[in-house]
């Protein structure tokens, strides 16, 4: 084995270690240096195995074996292709974006080391979970992002809304979680294993297998590929387990681009187009992928455009571009899955932190009534931004443009029974996502500036950051919070409100700069080779009943004859038409969005809420959970098993030895008087039998 | 071979003299040389264990490191100890558990320290003779002499409420093995009279009487294990036991009755055991599924981790009575597993215990923020109760989920619901004390670890993340005597 696939994820590993463990020792300045050399050197190294992929070198092996039992043996292993090294490139090349830009958002922040190292610990976790060649170690990476998604979401501890939301998080995505190993349970039932190369190998002959369970009669495949979807809904923040990715963006912005957005919420779009070979052979598991896909990518849309938080517009938008790439693979069309996430993520991430240098800049206000006219202000940030808004809304040459209009036309060309609603989505989503992105654009960037509009005393616009020190200083005794440094940081906060946006500094932009490139150029150039080439080779299967792809590869005539294409079709002119709306709303006519909310109440009522999933979900799930145990345990183990069996027991002992006691009263009447019954009645038993 | 002595003689009585000695040092003017002189003894009371994994022979189901010696001969009753793959680890564990309970209540017990102390050593040697007593009156006599301890360590150093907590627990478990005894003379009758442990494995019985012991046994050690629904005395004692002794007995002595069921139960009456596996496995998931719901009710963080131990026991009743090896050796792993991570939970509660005098949930509440090493320290081992892949707790779970989808798809599908609840209890546990802001004064005055503590801490840390990151070492050494025991059971012993 190429000692370079182990350096690959053990050095974030190491630097978290470094970074988190012994952070102090080290100090600020050489914590944030080791992290993001090695970093550097995950992503150099996944360079060199794109490299060497990119020759034919590919691997597929054991590094170790965890355990052995029952016949079974359950290693942890590499499987290095170019499906691995795609997301492998995509990771670290972002990881590493965002430990740079991390030195100048957490700058003032205590927990600077400790930030360092779950960053660095969650790329080491992303790199096991793509890298794995086997189902447990799967489960590892994708448990182990969890808990650094966890981690982060609750960097800000003491704040209460953060330390709901990751609660909140875990408890979720462990819903998804348990469908994903029940179906890793009935894979290694059905194959004896769970090394990816042998199930794949003999899919096929289970294909029209009745699965094991007692009760329906399912057929085999579905069952283990919806299983393990479910675990991808979770992960992947599909509806209806989507709940609690909007309430992630309690973290810092800088996780949120790297995890929330960029790629530990695209494992589970991974890890299906990963399982290609036995999604393929269920149509019944892939029309439930697309639906579930196609409801995320509209109707998360609709949530993106009433949002004022900027975060949360940039989380909705990235529900439903997710929703898009479950669309995708429903259509069996999990190169341009791929394709799309791999766009997704530069562009993403890049309004993500875009938005994080926003809020830096408008001294931690989130929310994008008071801010406008900040392009002045910050020529790079707004240049950045509007490269990664124009991706994502599908410009013509820019990466989203490819990404998107293949996955519009894969599912056109799907002849399962749902593709028809999944067109109707993906099509009218176009038009949503052109909507809130430029609504969001305008409102930040041009139009009047409102920066120094924004309420002093409204904790919940307020940057969380801010929000978290705030709480530090009100719950800590006044001398020991006057000593911290943090508490400092609020008070310069609030003098310097309403001070002049700037720009960021280097550490910030520069990943903006480096991440718009891709941006723009990652589409025109990969296109051909991902999707219609023979780029994934033998990583991905597609049935040959499924013709979609194959059908748009005859189409396909070049990179810029699909921007002439797309001139003549609908999705197009549907973003056109929702940019210019938004710029007529939002710059013409400010008055008329209000006027529009006022009019229809009803409907911004229920997206404001949200379709009314936290309330249903709060108070089904959790209430009734908190309620039942309650119930459960002062009925069941307190009154019926401890009271009434147990210590019921002890006094009917009681009970009983203080009537066997009266018996022995010391009267030798008494004695004398039991004796004679006894003596009468053992006299007519014996009469009687005679 | 030790110095020419018996490795398991050795492990079981050189604690117990341990424990003699640190008694005759006396009252508390001597303390400090009951601690020093109890550390040694604990440290070298592990050490001498370690030879049992090294010199282990891995591909024989056969006893090892036997040693057999008339004792009462009138009854035909020896002194015959020997481990095999299921009980080797058991000895180790414990053994390992001791030291660390010596040094969780070095500063903390200030009175009757030599008494303390001794009880655990002596613990720790009567527990080590339980997983190796191979003739049933030996195994008898130190399963009831395990109680005296563990009696005295509630009812002496316990909370509040000790006494009423020690009485239970010593009445419960009592009488629960009374009947086992019955058991054991009726099979010594039935063998010709013998009260070889491996003279009854081979004795037929016909099916009346093969459900009349498995009752017996069962009553023995599922109050033991604990099993829903003789659980109750748990989390009685574990509130009121002092923190050493809530370590050893979910680390240890819940550990005990699981073994009963693969050493006694399973093989002695095979056909009784797959009759009524259908209620054992039952009374698992419930005791997964009920017990895991009544564990998110609780307030008081003791219980909480007490009824999580529960739940955690529930996987491991629940593999041995599916009956394959994926089931039998998870819940091995997790009964090892389980070990160390309520071991380490209860450490865990008694260091804030020890500074805040509560254990009461509301009256904590960000401790993160005066005991950052601590709540580092408290989220691994919370996650390894989560049973996150990559510490302990995942291994025994994984495995025995998988084992049970082979069976039956509802019996994983039940189990696998402590995925959710399992981490609904614990990490809102862990939110409501270690997140948020300071809460009270009391929070605010906390001190982090002191190197005692962080060693203890660090010690488990290895343990935890080791066995998660390579189980192997710990699987490899069981295979051949589980598989023994699974072919046993296959073959029926009625007449």
């Amino acid at each position: 084995m190429n000692n370079l696939y182990l350096m690959v994820p053990l050095a974030p590993l190491l630097g978290a270690i470094v970074a988190g463990l012994f952070g102090k020792a080290v100090g600020r300045t050489w914590a944030h240096r080791i992290a993001i050399l090695l970093v550097g050197v995950a992503f150099a190294g996944s360079v060199a195995i794109f490299n060497d992929v990119a020759e034919g070198h590919t691997f597929n092996g054991a590094v170790y074996t965890w355990l052995t039992s029952g016949g079974a043996s359950f290693q942890v292993g590499f499987l290095i292709d170019k499906l691995t090294v795609t997301m492998m490139l995509v990771v670290t090349f972002v990881s590493l974006m965002v430990h740079i830009y991390t030195i100048g958002y957490m700058e003032e922040d205590a927990g600077y080391q400790r930030f360092f190292g779950y960053i660095s610990l969650f790329t080491f976790a992303m790199l096991m979970l793509v890298m794995s060649n086997n189902f447990m170690q799967l489960f590892f990476g994708w448990e182990a992002v969890g808990l650094v998604s966890y981690l982060l979401i609750g960097f800000w501890f003491k704040k209460p809304t953060a330390i709901y939301a990751n609660l909140k998080a875990f408890l979720v995505n462990r819903v998804g979680d348990f469908g994903f190993l029940l179906g890793i349970g009935l894979v290694l039932m059905v194959f004896g294993t769970l090394q990816y190369d042998v199930v794949f190998a003999n899919a096929a002959a289970h294909a029209n297998d009745i699965a094991p369970i007692p009760g329906f009669s399912w057929n085999m495949m579905s069952a283990i590929c919806i299983l393990l979807f479910i675990g991808a809904m979770g992960k992947s923040a599909q509806f209806p387990l989507h709940v609690w990715l909007p309430d992630s963006m309690e973290g810092p912005t800088p996780i949120s681009a790297l995890i929330h957005a960029a790629t530990m919420v695209t494992a589970g779009i991974f890890m299906v187009a990963r399982m290609s070979p036995l999604f393929e052979l269920s149509e019944t598991a892939l029309s439930f992928v697309m639906v579930i896909g196609s409801i995320t990518a509209l109707f998360m849309g609709f949530l993106g455009i009433i949002q004022n938080d900027i975060k949360r517009v940039v989380a909705y938008s990235t529900l439903s571009q997710l929703g898009y790439m479950t669309v995708a693979l429903g259509a069996s069309a999990y190169s341009v899955a791929i394709f799309h996430l791999m766009t997704h993520a530069f562009f993403k991430a890049l309004l993500f932190l875009a938005a994080g240098s926003v809020i830096m800049a408008v001294h931690h206000n989130q929310d994008i009534r008071f801010m406008g006219g900040l392009k002045k202000y910050m020529p790079i940030t707004w240049i950045t931004s509007l490269i990664g808004s124009l991706a994502l809304i599908g410009t013509p040459f820019f990466s989203g443009f490819y990404s998107k209009d293949s996955i519009i036309e894969a599912v056109a060309l799907s002849k399962l029974p749902v593709s028809g609603f999944a067109y109707f989505a993906v099509v009218a989503g176009v038009f949503v996502t052109a909507f809130y992105s430029f609504r969001m654009y305008f409102l930040v960037f041009h139009g009047k500036e409102r920066y120094d509009q924004a309420p002093h005393d409204d904790h919940h616009a307020v940057d969380d950051h801010a929000a978290h020190e705030a709480a530090q200083a009100t719950a800590q005794p006044p001398a020991k919070a006057a000593k911290h440094k943090a508490a400092k940081h609020v008070k310069n906060e609030h003098a310097a409100h309403a001070a002049k946006p700037h720009e960021t500094p280097w550490v910030v932009t520069l990943p903006l700069i480096l991440l718009a490139i891709p941006s723009v150029l990652i589409g025109y150039l990969t296109i051909e080779p991902m999707l219609y080439g023979s780029y994934f080779g033998d990583a991905i299967y597609i049935s040959e009943h499924h013709h979609a792809l194959h059908e748009m590869h005859e189409e396909f005539h070049g990179a810029f004859a699909m921007v002439t294409h797309a001139f003549t079709t609908l999705p197009l002119w549907l973003a056109i038409a929702g940019v210019a709306s938004s710029a007529f709303l939002y710059l013409k006519r400010p008055d008329i969005p209000s006027a529009i909310q006022k009019r229809f109440q009803l409907v911004y009522t229920l997206l404001d809420n949200k379709y009314y999933f936290d309330r249903f979900n709060d108070w089904f799930f959790a209430g009734g959970a908190r309620g039942a145990s309650r119930i459960l345990w002062k009925f069941g183990d307190v009154t019926l098993i401890d009271g009434v069996m147990v210590n019921g027991t002890a006094k009917l002992v009681g009970m009983f030895s203080g009537v066997m006691r009266r018996l022995q009263s010391g009267y030798i009447y008494h004695y004398a008087f039991s004796m004679i019954i006894g003596v009468f009645v053992l006299m007519t038993v014996r009469t009687w039998f005679e | 071979m030790i110095f020419g002595l018996p490795v398991i003689s050795v492990a079981i009585w050189l604690p117990i003299i341990f424990g003699i000695l640190v008694l005759a040092t006396g009252d508390d003017k001597n303390a400090p040389l009951a601690r020093t002189l109890a550390l040694v003894g604990a440290t070298l009371g592990f050490l001498v264990t370690i030879p049992l994994y090294t010199g282990f022979v891995r591909d024989t189901s056969q006893m090892q490191f036997v040693e057999m010696h008339d004792w009462i001969s009138r009854f035909n009753i020896h002194y015959h100890v020997g481990v095999d793959g299921i009980s080797v680890l058991f000895i180790l564990l414990t053994a390992f558990f001791t030291p660390l309970v010596v040094l969780a209540g070095w500063k903390v017990i200030e009175k009757r320290v030599a008494q303390y102390m001794a009880c655990f050593l002596i613990m720790s040697g009567i527990m080590i003779g339980v997983f190796s007593a191979l003739d049933s009156m030996l195994f008898y006599v130190f399963w009831e002499s395990m109680l005296i301890p563990m009696f005295l360590i509630i009812g002496v150093w316990g909370g509040q409420n000790r006494v009423y907590a020690a009485v239970k627990f010593f009445l419960y478990t009592l009488l629960g093995s009374l009947l086992m005894l019955v058991a054991l003379i009726y099979l010594y009758m039935q063998t010709g009279g013998s009260f070889e442990i491996q003279d009854f494995h081979r004795v037929s019985l016909p099916m009346t009487a093969q459900i009349l012991i498995f009752i017996a046994f069962f009553l023995a050690f599922a109050v033991k294990v604990p099993m829903f629904p003789v659980h109750t005395w748990l989390p009685d004692a574990h509130v009121e036991a002092p923190t050493g002794g809530s370590v050893i007995l979910a680390a240890i002595m819940l550990k005990v009755g699981a073994y009963g069921f693969l050493r006694f139960s399973m093989p002695i009456v095979p056909d009784a055991s797959l009759k009524l596996a259908g209620v054992m496995i039952a009374l698992s998931l419930i005791a997964v599924v009920y017990i895991g719901l009544v564990a998110l009710a609780q307030s008081d963080m003791k219980k909480l981790v007490a009824y999580s131990s529960i739940a955690h026991m529930g996987f491991v009743t629940l593999g041995f009575f599916i009956f394959n090896a994926n089931g039998m050796e998870g819940a091995l792993l997790q009964m090892i597993s389980h070990g160390f991570v309520s071991g380490a939970l209860f450490l865990c509660i008694g260091v804030m215990y020890d500074r805040m005098h509560t254990r009461n949930i509301a009256d904590y509440g960000g401790v993160a923020n005066t005991m950052p090493v601590f709540a580092a320290f408290f989220m691994l081992f919370a996650m390894a109760n989560v049973g996150l892949p990559g510490t302990s707790g995942f291994v025994g779970e994984f495995i025995v989920i998988l084992g049970a989808v082979k069976v039956n798809f509802w019996y994983a599908f039940f189990a696998a619901t402590t995925l959710v609840f399992g981490a609904a209890y614990t990490l809102w546990m862990y939110k409501r004390v270690v997140f948020g802001a300071v809460a009270n004064h009391h929070v605010a005055e906390l001190t982090d670890l002191v190197l005692r503590e962080k060693l203890i801490f660090v010690i488990l840390a290895v343990a935890v993340l080791g066995m998660g990151l390579y189980p192997l070492p710990f699987s490899e050494i069981m295979h051949v005597s589980v598989n023994d025991l699974l072919v046993h059971l296959a073959r029926s012993k009625l007449p």
